[in-house]
């Protein structure tokens, strides 16, 4: 490793960084637009003179927004991360396993999904015209225009309640081990993998159809190499970085697809419980939450920004 | 609801338990003393012989990420089935009304009804290993009566004068005469724990056949054997697993793939289709639960009683019978009493759909045409809210507007039920009259979900407490009924039957509706086949 | 006249059918919206075409309606999206200098926050009403839309002819609206594509989700989830709306493909 390269990690960490508060301000305002009184819309026809002082009390809308952030994010550093409104549990306590569990469920859906997704790119872009490609374009046209939940019941319809290979409702526990865990999420995963999978590898496809396009290819062409060889050799080293790229943007279906994919299946994880206390008005689990799920999302990027800079062979082998 | 054990009541197997439960239930009100013990009739029934072993997996709805093992707290169906679970109470309530002792040997009263006796089991064990004694047993009782508690059995304990132990016994002293204590004693709160549970009231500790293993609150729960249960006859299974399921689809998906053995609230308009699929039967039985919107009489708009009785008019009862239960279950009349109930007076009239009196009474109440907002979840009860939008239409039709506001099924019975104004809930009922109103309409009831405050309605209650002479309690019960109705906030459009989702795997299977699932004994009574 | 490809012209039959039902629902639908006409879950006869719903209501009304619904709340947020985003990323392009480093690092910022826990965060506190997620969805999703016609109008805007409109003395506004906007009009048509379907995906997972549209207003994803318990014993009152969603995203998506083919090579901005 060499200095630029260092100063380059060391460069996109910070933003990766920076870019994580500058979130906390707006997922912070973004609870704070409502023109009038947030208290007020909480409550709605059930307020009363007191019931709204108590809220404002409790929601410190009496102290002034920007110290009320600070005591926010002063706490979220310090891993405090509020109480609920409606129960009164600290939201980290509440959290800390749904955490967990949402992040094993999105981990293997992308270790399964990405490796695929970049063969099947290959597989197209290699076949490009034919059967194989035009196969591959509306299989995956179809299910990035099918909502999850549809896919979500299709599955717990055929594959669990009709052939009874795998359970219907996503249930885990620490006992189990790996295999059996990975038994009891396989339905979620599934959609969760069909659905990035999709995304990930149209756009797999044009980032390679990209590089095709470049005159190294054509020279590489030109001497006579096979298809596969010059796809291989030349274009896809070359197009790590943008695949990378692709892969983590895709990674964003990932989390709208856990949202939804634990809602169907039950499944004890972030997604459910953001849903029911955006639907409960409990503001501080929603910041909460959607700070998390930022975050883990900024994470990821800079996660592929960094690999496509070990990647990149023109700064790995500087002249 | 919760607790309510809400449950469903199915019509089918109804005709003929209700009268001999009303036989059988009037013979105890008429004060004739000690009930009949034991399980008799059932042990025929059980002869097939039971087998040990295997894992019995339910699959639930009605569980919340915030409850506790406390049964002073439990509300709603999850709370019911764990507590029913690791817990026992002095004596429970068998399907015909008949008594079943269980930690109570026997029972016996004065010729008053005023001093009841309660002879407790001796050599039982909890799960701490401590022998339970009477001693237990009266701690129990008074931290239930312990308004800290917050017991949902508050309600009840209310006309009790004195307890004391007496040797092996527990007696109750009440300060006016009821007929009906024992039946109180089976509120599946009152589950005797050691010293009361007043150690740790989370502690999950009770005499049950099975001992609490893992208690994740909204997700599940798993229990294994107790080892030194007493009772032979019951606790088949190595173990039991609740899967918390909230949603309707997910739960019965999984009693269909295997995942679970047993589900709960199976939907009537999803019955028929369930039934047909292979492996799986389901059982129904009525009872005394029903399906209730509930509005709190001191809370605007619904301190209005105009308004109250508009909204009493505007609903279409007949439509919500035919339409959600699907013959599952019988039209309600703004009482929480049906023909299931002993001294039930049959000829109260039935509230009827009318559009007119809904408007007269709106347009009198002078309410300001803002939407009313009704609260509704899946789990309120099944097909809540599409019953909440069958509401919605025959209120529009009135001039009423109201508007539906859909909560998540986690946090409905700690945040919306006895907290929001208007919503809609669920109560599985009780086993005589006096136990259903003194748990949710007497002005002191924690579980008051009405907040339904009227002195004339509460002194008739302790009256009829005390009233040995039948016709003469049945008319107070009418004249309370009377006033509930006309005017309560309880809108009660329908009475259910509770259904469930079996496998066939399971055997040992009950009709059982004094709660749902068997009264919540199918893991002591069932087993793997 | 040129020869469309045998996908445009299925994907432009669909889309147009969908469009022209839910333009005249009032006249086509047979029953109310929210009319209760029948049993629960009846099957489909001649009187209700495609059966009943959950509470007895024609479930082919409630389609049209609820088609109605979904097409006008999507292209309301396409249509608030498009002005947005394209206005403020032509704006940028041409203004460029701090003024396009504030807009574009901002937008960066928005797009930071995946597009869904956004929404749900801003929903949190917002009254869920039409209006309110049109503009939510429309907002959001506006900085893809700003991205994309800022990239296309900073290719356009080195052109000599915009240039040279410069040099004749143009006001901003000129050179955006009659030099680069038609010219970038043929992407950003493909991208409105792209753009509808997103919204049709995202507003019916919101009502699934039972946070987007209410009851007894009714759209397809709100369909879904009143009768999901049929699902599993293949009720079509569960599965129809999810069809419907499914081939209005694929038709509009065939569609789109062919303007994108015809067009640049612009072939970003598909990520939602």
């Amino acid at each position: 490793m060499n200095a630029l390269v260092l100063k380059l990690l060391v460069q996109r960490i910070a933003l990766g960084l920076l870019l994580i508060f500058l979130v906390s301000i707006m997922i912070f305002l973004g609870t704070q637009i409502l023109p009038g009184d947030v208290a007020q819309s909480i409550l709605g026809q059930t307020a009363t003179p007191e019931s709204l002082a108590n809220l404002r009390e409790e929601l410190g809308l009496n102290v002034p927004p920007l110290e009320r952030y600070l005591n926010w994010l002063g706490g979220v550093v310090r891993g405090d991360l509020g109480t609920s409104l409606t129960n009164g549990r600290d939201i980290g306590a509440s959290i800390a396993d749904r955490l967990g569990n949402t992040l094993f469920l999105a981990m293997w859906a992308a270790i399964i999904s990405v490796p695929l997704a970049i063969t099947l790119g290959l597989v197209s872009v290699l076949y490009r015209g034919r059967w194989p490609d035009k196969l591959i374009s509306a299989v995956t046209l179809s299910a990035i225009s099918v909502p999850e939940f549809m896919m979500s019941y299709i599955l717990m319809y055929y594959v669990a309640v009709q052939l009874g290979w795998a359970p219907s409702v996503a249930m885990l526990n620490d006992r189990m081990s790996l295999l059996d865990k990975l038994h009891a999420i396989s339905l979620p995963v599934a959609v969760l993998v069909m659905v990035v999978l999709a995304h990930m590898m149209r756009m797999t496809r044009a980032a390679l159809l990209n590089v095709m396009q470049s005159a190294y290819i054509e020279t590489a062409e030109l001497k006579g190499l096979r298809r596969a060889s010059v796809i291989w050799r030349h274009a896809f080293p070359n197009s790590i970085a943008p695949i990378v790229n692709v892969v983590m943007l895709n990674m964003a279906y990932l989390v709208v697809g856990v949202v939804v994919v634990e809602v169907v299946f039950v499944y004890p994880g972030m997604g459910q419980y953001l849903v029911d206390h955006v639907a409960k008005r409990d503001v501080p689990v929603v910041q909460a939450c959607g700070l998390i799920f930022a975050a883990v999302y900024i994470f990821l990027n800079m996660f592929a920004d960094i690999v496509s800079i070990l990647a990149n062979p023109r700064l790995r082998h500087p002249k | 609801m919760t607790d309510q054990t809400k449950g469903t009541t199915f019509q089918r197997f109804s005709q003929k338990g209700m009268t001999r439960r009303q036989m059988l239930g009037r013979a105890s009100v008429l004060g004739l003393g000690v009930l009949v013990g034991g399980t008799v009739p059932f042990r025929a029934a059980l002869a097939q012989s039971p087998v040990k072993g295997g894992i019995l997996k339910m699959g639930l709805g009605g569980g919340e990420s915030t409850e506790s093992l406390d049964p002073a707290m439990a509300l709603a169906q999850v709370a019911f089935h764990v507590t029913r679970t690791f817990g026992e109470t002095l004596l429970d309530v068998n399907n015909d009304g008949s008594l079943d002792m269980r930690l109570a040997e026997d029972v016996s009263s004065s010729p008053d009804a005023k001093t009841w006796t309660f002879k407790i089991r001796q050599g039982v064990k909890f799960h701490d290993g401590a022998v339970m004694t009477a001693n237990d047993v009266l701690e129990t009782m008074r931290r239930h009566s312990d308004e800290e508690a917050k017991s949902g059995a508050l309600g009840i304990m209310k006309g009790i004068a004195d307890m004391r132990v007496d040797g092996d016994n527990f007696v109750v002293e009440l300060t006016d005469a009821n007929a009906d204590l024992p039946f109180l004693m089976s509120d599946y709160h009152l589950v005797i724990q050691p010293n009361g549970g007043r150690d740790n009231p989370n502690a999950g500790i009770g005499t049950g056949p099975y001992k609490v293993v893992e208690a994740e609150p909204g997700v599940r729960y798993t229990f294994e054997k107790f080892a030194d249960y007493w009772d032979d006859s019951r606790g088949h299974f190595d173990g039991v697993e609740f899967a918390v399921i909230n949603d309707a689809t997910a739960r019965n998906a999984a009693l269909q793939s295997g995942q679970v053995h047993i589900v709960n609230q199976v939907a009537p308009k999803v019955a028929g289709l369930l039934g047909r699929a292979p492996g799986i039967s389901v059982k129904n039985v009525s009872g005394r639960g029903h399906y209730v919107f509930i509005m709190h009489c001191d809370t605007a708009p619904f301190d209005n009683a105009d308004l109250r009785m508009a909204l009493k008019y505007a609903i279409n009862r007949q439509e919500l019978v035919d339409k959600i239960l699907q013959g599952y279950g019988s039209i309600g009349n703004d009482i929480p009493i049906n023909s299931a109930y002993p001294l039930f007076d049959d000829s109260i009239p039935q509230r009827e759909y009318d559009p007119e009196k809904a408007k007269e009474y709106y347009a009198k109440s002078g309410h300001d045409g803002s939407p009313i907002i009704l609260r509704v979840s899946d789990v309120a009860f099944p097909g809540a809210v599409d019953a909440a939008q069958l509401f919605q239409e025959s209120a529009r039709a009135c001039g009423i507007p109201l508007e539906i506001s859909r909560e998540p099924a986690d946090g409905y019975w700690s945040e919306v039920w006895n907290v929001q104004p208007f919503c809609a809930s669920y109560w599985s009922g009780r086993p005589v009259q006096d136990q259903m109103y003194a748990t949710a309409y007497l002005s002191t009831a924690d579980w008051n979900d009405t907040r339904f405050k009227n002195e004339t309605f509460d002194a008739k209650l302790f009256e009829a407490k005390g009233e040995l002479d039948g016709a003469k309690r049945k008319q107070l019960y009418r004249e309370m009924a009377d006033i509930l109705s006309n005017e309560g906030g309880l809108i009660c459009p329908m009475f259910n039957d509770f259904i469930e989702g079996v496998s066939d795997q399971i055997a040992g299977w009950e009709q059982n509706g004094v709660w749902e699932v068997m009264n919540g004994l199918a893991p002591h009574k069932c087993w793997l086949a | 006249m040129m020869r469309l490809p045998l996908p445009t012209l299925i994907g432009l039959f669909i889309t147009g059918l969908f469009l022209f039902t839910a333009i005249f629902a009032p006249w086509i639908a047979p029953y109310g919206v929210s009319e209760v006409v029948g049993d629960v879950w009846e099957p489909a006869s001649a009187e209700y075409w495609l059966g009943t719903d959950n509470i007895g209501r024609d479930l082919l009304s409630r389609m049209i309606w609820g088609g109605q619904t979904t097409i006008f709340v999507a292209i309301a947020a396409t249509v608030v999206s498009f002005v947005t985003g394209s206005v403020l990323g032509l704006f940028a392009a041409v203004v460029g200098g701090w003024l396009d480093q504030l807009m574009s690092r901002f937008v960066d910022l928005i797009m930071a926050i995946p597009t869904l826990i956004f929404a749900l965060v801003v929903l949190s506190v917002m009254p869920v009403t039409i209006p309110v997620l049109i503009l939510v969805m429309g907002l959001l999703d506006s900085t893809r839309v700003f991205r994309l016609s800022r990239a296309v109008a900073s290719d356009i805007a080195v052109m000599e002819y915009v240039e040279s409109a410069r040099l004749r003395g143009e006001g901003r506004a000129w050179v955006i609206f009659r030099e680069i906007l038609p010219n970038a009009l043929s992407p950003l048509v493909a991208e409105a594509g792209m753009r509808f379907i997103f919204m049709v995906l995202f507003v019916s997972t919101l009502s699934f989700l039972g946070l987007g549209v209410q009851p007894p207003a009714a759209d397809w994803g709100g369909i879904v989830k009143e009768n999901k318990d049929g699902i599993v014993y293949g009720i079509p009152a569960a599965l129809l709306p999810a069809v419907a969603i499914a081939a209005l995203a694929i038709s509009v998506n065939l569609v789109a493909d062919w303007v994108l083919d015809r067009t640049s090579s612009l072939k970003g901005g598909r990520n939602a």
